[in-house]
């Protein structure tokens, strides 16, 4: 949990100027933003706010068309995503993401996996120390041990985002990233995991992207706000609820 | 395609129900089945070929049912075995043994290369650029006419007697010449089980899965299916290792696309993505072929009309189906 850097100690994530052209469409321009450790961040905006851009940057899904991106004062801008997972980043998908076909708890194990061996052909994975009871824990953690059996793709939608949580979790990542987790789910699912994300934030910084900002105003230390590509507010909730700009960017639009 | 799902997850259950038994031990199960089959076949000789065909479905199957990749170049890497073994013994005098390793090694070889040039392209992309390259090796051996015997192929592997510990085999005597390929093949079976049942087997999976998943987890794909690609040259280069020594010559088609193609009806005739599926599928397209063709010369449309009627009304295979059929 060191920092390396003793000027950082406050500080997680940090883009520099980050800029994604897709073509001639510009994403994201220019954005700078550090991210306090131990806190949760929302980053939300109204569609094509440039929210999921950026997640990816973050996420290192792909690399930002100009501009730095340091996690722990290390520079991470071109780091292949394989590699965030071994660094302590976890994300977890806006569409879910899990191996539809391997059981609840082999999608957690084989997650788990990926940190102990990636390349060993010959010993019997099943004796591999502790994985088994690894995943168990977490599936519990998630709430979902009573599906660790079942193939994935039967889970309901809101036992799929938590395993899909669960898998995040399976590095004991520093920062975990969430692409709208509440995405396509019931009230009652959506409480369910607000609470989880509440949780969870407790031993480790979250970043989470949300479309419904009401959703998010009270569980966030910090919000940053969208809007075309640009940063709009970056503040406390009551400070970005205070924002005129903001104010007009959700005035008029229905909130869900 | 649902239905296959059940039986496309490799999963070494805990469970003590004599299915699950039967799955954890079934290099086991098939070896037994490969000593007793030159019994109940009609020719020894193509018990024999079956088996080396049998054992190249399986190592295409590894890339195609276990990692999702479909290669339509997968005979660029059963001639180069089959070659490579052939040039040690025609032209280095090699004993037999050490030849059948530079095959293995030589389809593993050729595997890193066309993997390396293959593996970032996928689907129908992935199957063209395989083909593509399998074709440039094709010309590449037809060509080296004082290496390969091009047209006519590479002839004078004569291995006669096959010499272990000790113990020394007549290889022209064909029940003999089956279980001394056997024992390769059967080697190979519990390779490719160990693999499967692997960390790096679960790798595979995850990988055919999904992608991004595998990614997000911590896993290099690339790196994955790069070395899938040359374990599956491996096996594919050993079949042909194996096949130049029953032949005893290396004919041009093993390189030809119609054995690419071949293998790809193998695997999904027995069930793509199942352990065993493979070698059925290998085993009733060559009994096919071979009985078909005593009664007429147009055995590819019977076989062809087999194959289209597989895949209409038993998406999983041959042996896909009845896995599903006794699973409890």
């Amino acid at each position: 949990m060191k920092p390396r850097s003793d000027t950082d100690n406050g500080t997680i994530l940090r883009t520099f100027d980050v800029s994604k052209t897709f073509g001639k469409f510009r994403a994201l321009k220019s954005i700078s933003a550090s991210f306090p450790r131990g806190a949760i961040t929302s980053i939300i905006g109204p569609n094509g706010a440039g929210k999921s851009t950026y997640f990816n940057l973050l996420s290192g899904a792909f690399p930002p068309s100009s501009g730095r991106i340091e996690f722990e004062s290390r520079d991470v801008t071109n780091v292949p995503q394989h590699k965030f997972a071994h660094m302590g980043v976890a994300k977890s998908f806006q569409i879910t993401n899990v191996f539809p076909l391997l059981s609840t708890r082999e999608n957690v194990r084989v997650a788990l996996q990926a940190l102990v061996s990636r390349y060993d052909i010959w010993r019997p994975r099943a004796k591999l120390p502790g994985l088994t009871e690894r995943a168990d824990a977490l599936l519990a953690q998630v709430g979902i041990w009573h599906c660790r059996d079942r193939v994935a793709k039967t889970l309901a939608h809101g036992e799929q985002r938590a395993l899909e949580i669960g898998m995040a979790l399976a590095s004991d990542p520093r920062l975990l990233l969430l692409d709208e987790p509440t995405a396509g789910m019931s009230p009652e699912e959506t409480r369910v995991m607000m609470d989880l994300i509440v949780k969870l934030a407790q031993e480790r910084t979250v970043i989470l992207v949300e479309h419904k900002m009401k959703l998010v105003m009270g569980i966030s230390d910090r919000v940053l706000v969208l809007h075309h590509g640009e940063l709009l507010a970056d503040g406390t909730p009551s400070e970005v609820r205070q924002d005129q700009q903001v104010k007009r960017v959700y005035l008029g639009q229905r909130e869900h | 395609m649902n239905d296959m799902s059940q039986m496309m997850a490799d999963v070494p259950a805990r469970s003590n129900s004599l299915f699950d038994v039967a799955v954890r031990h079934r290099a086991v199960l098939a070896s037994l089945f490969l000593l007793i089959f030159p019994l109940i076949m009609p020719f020894k000789a193509l018990a024999a070929n079956i088996l080396i065909y049998g054992l190249y479905a399986l190592g295409f199957n590894l890339l195609f049912g276990f990692l999702g990749l479909l290669s339509f170049g997968h005979a660029a890497l059963f001639g180069t075995g089959a070659y490579f073994c052939g040039i040690a013994i025609v032209h280095f005098g090699l004993p037999w043994y050490v030849a059948i390793l530079i095959g293995t090694l030589g389809g593993a070889g050729m595997a890193a290369i066309i993997g390396a040039l293959a593996i970032r392209t996928r689907g129908i992309y992935f199957a063209m650029v395989t083909m593509a390259l399998a074709q440039c090796v094709y010309y590449l051996f037809y060509q080296a006419e004082s290496w390969t015997g091009g047209e006519n192929g590479l002839r004078g592997i004569n291995v006669h007697v096959i010499d272990i510990f000790g113990l020394k085999f007549d290889f022209l005597d064909p029940l003999t010449r089956y279980y001394v390929i056997a024992a390769f093949v059967i080697l190979a079976l519990f390779a490719l089980s160990r693999i499967l049942a692997s960390p790096f087997g679960a790798v595979i999976e995850a990988v055919r899965e999904n992608e991004a998943r595998a990614r997000a987890s911590g896993y290099n794909v690339l790196l994955t299916r790069l070395l899938t690609f040359i374990l599956s040259g491996a096996f594919c280069g050993l079949a042909g290792a194996l096949a130049a020594l029953h032949l005893s010559i290396v004919p041009i088609e093993m390189l030809h696309y119609e054995t690419s193609g071949m293998v790809v009806m193998m695997a999904l005739l027995g069930g793509m993505g199942t352990f065993f599926g493979p070698f059925i599928g290998a085993a009733v397209f060559m009994l096919l072929e071979n009985l078909v063709s005593l009664w007429t010369v147009h055995w590819q449309l019977i076989v062809g009309a087999v194959f289209v009627a597989c895949v209409l009304f038993f998406p999983a295979g041959i042996w896909g189906t009845i896995l599903r059929k006794i699973r409890p």
